[in-house]
């Protein structure tokens, strides 16, 4: 089995993995990663929604020898050291946009790349697009979207300061 | 500190975990030695089994062990049990066909299990159990429940005549036809309520343990651990209760599809006993959609007689249901005592006569999905109650309000058995159509209409009812399990709290609405109180969470926990401060001698009764810990009003909802944001089943809708905003008052989707569509129409 090296969540690490190992089975099983969850066969759901060299990545969707030499986040990664919640986390909680939590760790994934890869604002309607690729059972998405738009300003500051 | 107690949106204690990726899950748990199921499920929907081959599987790289039904029949296990039997309108019971844990003989639904693959790793399980090589002899199958009730159609069980499970009816035949004949008006309507697939994120999984001693634990995907062990323990695997414990941690969503007990549940904690060996099995979403139990799939027909005025005179009602093939654990319930007794809806319809037939068909078990027969009755109910309107050009509004059960007439007493609490049916009325502007929709239509739109608003006044009870009353029925809820509450030495609940959380925020109601009637700090739920090692037993049931059941179990907790802290103060229990009070987390200054904080009574040197021991036990169940007098009734508005792309036949209103009386409320979310996914899964959501089989029982590429679940794209009220009338019979709000949402929605789409299209003929009104049925019923349109 071919071996790999990556950094995840900001520390290198090294696998070895079978040819069909998808991202996700690495993440989850090998690196005990199992916040990234897996929410169908058919790349539909975006449970397992990741950052893979900064571009949100559906895990399932890439093996994990595509990942050799990538830098890979998860939703573990997110938080500051001290617990400090990053702007997407902390408005999920303060919007209730999460219920039972499975599809949380690839929607917060999927938005903060939504919102990074539109520094010039979104509306609720393009929020609402953008989320095309994440199921929610739960919610509704009404307090998803809230969410988004109230870490939009804070994410943006951030990047401003 | 910002208030935290009953009525405050505390934000959710959960969230911390669930945020950072530290949820714990079934499928994130990992066992040294664990091993990994894999299921060969039929593929084909009606089929003998001729032979198994699994020579070739058995010989697979990793490959520990190949068990087909043969082997679970050898070691003394028989079929899943069912929890409700219904009896015929003879009084004959129903048919109850054998539901092998894995497939003996027949196979009779596509996803059926035959085998299970155990190997070292996952991908070497799945490999091998494409080995298995299986001798199927093709048997025609069935899937609609028209066709298979009809005469000459296969049967899915040899034994079972004419595919019928049971033929049910509720109500006065008699009275019902002499409304019928003197009528003014008699509205007729047909109408299928789809067949839906729960999908709840988080698929289905479940890990068996066995430890030298023989004791077993199984870990699994359930909103009702208590449950799971009752059932596989007594009536499948024959593990006694002490020798069993069911860990149902954080669960990714269950919406009823995890209420029942699963053959994966009892094949891996039977395969961990064989083997010794941790045995974990998870579900693929394609196993999920041939797997879970799924909901809906009934046709009906539909009757009302009207006066000249416009009352409601009789209700007479035929319906199909769907059972699948199999009884899943609570199927039988759900098209008879949670569907027929909710026809009469918010209305004083004096008669109500309803016959039920429900039939086997080959198709994946159906059982309990959100909201269980009582969406099935608001679509009847509210869909018939416009065509009458639309038939004696009454406005829809007037009247509803007309045949309203009035306010001052609670309790009332309906002709389908259930007696309604309370209830103001004009209140919630009154105010969704303000939320909704109502009033301005004629200008709004017109705009669109400028636009080349056509927008439509629906209006559902429905009623439901959760907490279903009392047990002795449902036992009357056919139920085979107790539905109360037990709370035990342990007031620790120094005062902090933890609370252990028979209710299970997966998604309702449990941790922190128990935790706030706890904390608001101790008169502790909210972050001294825990809730433990999911682990019958921990817990009493408890039924779980179904129904809409935790508060208003589980909650009010803790309710009467804590006057115990109180009555006997008032006997310990009564002893510390010298003065007579009669005269003690407890108010804001202090036990007082009343008319004086004389106080011992809740703490101080704890400390007390865990340090018992001054105490009364000889009358009194030391410690401060208190278990109670609760069985509720009666269900409970939320109602309400949901107000929708679509607009309709008359080139495309897509469907919009611009605007929806859901203003919801839900008794009681703990947490607002909690019960506004509830709400807000309920509707959701509404909207979803009226516009998008319907599982789809060819005549013979192939499964068409698989995955979510054929399957269409809501999208945030697809849903709007939703806005949401609450105006309270306080449920009579519970110390709460409060009714629940886990359903409403999935209940008051779907009519009122079709309503306004139905409204939207009312200047081309259309008197009623079935769900879900896709943009291709739409877009059809425009074409057809439009040649008409044009020459007038």
């Amino acid at each position: 089995m071919p071996t790999i090296s990556l950094k995840v969540n900001g520390k290198a690490v090294s696998a070895e993995v079978e040819g069909r190992t998808l991202l996700v089975e690495l993440l989850r099983e090998k690196l005990g990663l199992t916040g990234t969850h897996i929410g169908c066969d058919t790349s539909q759901c975006g449970a397992c929604v990741v950052h893979v060299n900064g571009d949100s990545v559906k895990s399932c969707t890439m093996l994990a020898l595509q990942a050799d030499g990538a830098e890979v986040t998860t939703i573990e990664g997110l938080a500051a050291a001290d617990g400090t919640l990053h702007p997407m986390q902390a408005m999920f909680r303060e919007h209730h946009a999460l219920q039972c939590g499975y599809c949380t760790p690839g929607m917060v994934m999927s938005a903060i790349d939504i919102v990074q890869k539109h520094p010039e604002g979104l509306s609720e309607e393009q929020i609402r697009e953008e989320l095309e690729g994440n199921l929610c059972r739960c919610t509704g998405y009404h307090n998803i979207v809230k969410a988004i738009a109230a870490a939009f300003p804070l994410m943006h500051q951030k990047h401003a300061a | 500190m910002a208030f935290e107690g009953i009525g405050a949106s505390v934000k959710r204690r959960e969230d911390g975990r669930f945020l950072a990726g530290r949820g714990h899950y079934v499928d994130d748990m990992n066992r040294p030695g664990q091993v990994y199921a894999a299921i060969r499920r039929s593929d084909r929907p009606h089929a003998r089994i001729k032979s198994i081959d699994s020579s070739a599987a058995a010989a697979a790289p990793g490959v520990i062990a190949v068990y087909t039904g043969a082997d679970m029949a050898a070691d003394g296990i028989g079929g899943l049990p069912c929890g409700w039997q219904i009896h015929n309108k003879d009084g004959s019971p129903m048919a109850e066909p054998m539901h092998p844990v894995l497939a003996t003989g027949k196979v009779r639904h596509v996803g059926d299990p035959i085998a299970v693959v155990i190997a070292e790793t996952k991908a070497q399980a799945k490999d091998a159990a494409e080995l298995l090589v299986i001798d199927f002899e093709d048997l025609p199958g069935v899937a609609d429940i028209r066709a298979a009730s009809a005469p000459g159609a296969p049967l899915v069980h040899d034994e079972v005549a004419g595919n019928v499970c049971y033929d049910w009816h509720i109500g006065d035949k008699g009275a019902v036809d002499a409304a019928f004949a003197r009528a003014k008006h008699v509205v007729k309507l047909d109408l299928v309520n789809n067949r839906l697939i729960p999908n709840a994120m988080e698929p289905r999984a479940a890990l068996g343990e066995c430890d030298v001693s023989g004791h077993y634990t199984l870990s699994t995907t359930s909103q009702n651990p208590h449950v799971i062990r009752l059932l596989m323990g007594a009536f499948v695997l024959h593990i006694p209760e002490h020798k069993l414990r069911i860990i149902a941690p954080d669960v990714g969503g269950g919406f009823g599809s995890k209420i029942y007990h699963y053959a994966e549940e009892a094949i891996v904690t039977w395969a961990a006993g064989k083997l010794r060996r941790p045995v974990k099995w998870t579900a693929e979403r394609s196993e999920s959609f041939m797997s879970d139990a799924h909901g809906r799939d009934h046709v009906s027909h539909a009757e009302m007689a009207v006066d000249e005025e416009g009352h409601f005179l009789a209700l007479r009602v035929s319906t199909l249901a769907n059972m699948g093939a199999y009884l899943s654990t609570f199927a039988p319930s759900v098209p008879t005592y949670l569907y027929a007794t909710l026809l009469a809806g918010v209305y004083k319809t004096p008669a109500i006569y309803a016959e039920v037939k429900a039939i086997f068909t080959n198709t994946v078990p159906v059982d309990a999905y959100r909201g269980a027969g009582r969406p099935e009755a608001a679509f009847l109910l509210e869909r018939l109650v416009d065509v009458v309107a639309q038939e004696t050009g009454i406005d829809r509004v007037e009247l509803r309000r007309k045949n309203f059960i009035p306010a001052d007439a609670y309790p009332y007493q309906t002709p389908v058995a259930l007696q309604y609490d309370s209830g103001n049916h004009e209140m919630t009325l009154a105010e969704a159509l303000k939320a909704a502007d109502y009033a301005g929709f004629p200008a709004r239509r017109a705009e669109a209409a400028r636009r080349g739109k056509l927008r439509g608003i629906g209006i559902s006044t429905y009623l439901e009812a959760c907490g279903i009870a009392p047990s002795h009353v449902a036992g009357a029925l056919g139920a085979r399990a107790g539905l109360y809820e037990v709370a035990n509450i342990r007031v620790h030495p120094t005062g902090s709290v933890t609370v252990f609940t028979g209710a299970h959380s997966h998604g309702q925020g449990h941790e922190t609405t128990f935790a706030q109601l706890v904390a608001d009637q101790l008169g502790v700090p909210f972050d001294q109180v825990d809730v433990v739920h999911g682990d019958t090692g921990e817990i009493p037993f408890g039924m779980g969470t179904y129904g809409s049931r935790s508060l208003a059941v589980g909650g009010s179990a803790m309710v009467k926990a804590m006057d115990k907790i109180i009555a006997k802290g008032k006997r310990i103060a009564a002893h510390l401060m010298e003065a007579s229990v009669e005269d003690i009070e407890f108010k804001d987390g202090a036990f007082r001698v009343a008319g004086t200054d004389k106080a011992k904080a809740l703490a101080e009574i704890s400390l007390a009764a865990y340090v018992p040197h001054n105490y009364p021991i000889e009358e009194l036990e030391p410690g401060l810990e208190e278990t109670a169940f609760y069985d509720p007098k009666n269900f409970t009734y939320p109602g309400g009003c949901h107000v929708c508005e679509v607009e309709i792309d008359p080139e495309t036949g897509v469907t919009k909802v611009v605007n929806f209103v859901a203003v919801d009386d839900v008794g009681r409320v703990i947490n607002p944001m909690i019960v506004e979310g509830q709400v807000q996914g309920g509707v959701a899964q509404g909207i979803g089943q009226a516009l998008l959501e319907g599982a789809a089989y060819d005549a013979n029982g192939q499964l068409l809708s698989g995955s979510f590429m054929d399957y269409t679940m809501p999208r945030a794209d697809n849903l709007p905003n939703i806005t949401v009220g609450t105006e309270i009338t306080l449920c009579t019979h519970n110390p709460l008052g409060s009714k629940g709000c886990g359903e409403v949402g999935a209940i008051g929605s779907p009519p009122a989707v079709i309503n306004a789409v139905v409204d939207a299209l009312k200047d081309y003929g259309v008197r009623h569509i079935d769900m879900p009104a896709t943009p291709e049925k739409i877009w059809s019923i425009i074409a057809a129409n439009r040649p008409k349109m044009a020459a007038e």
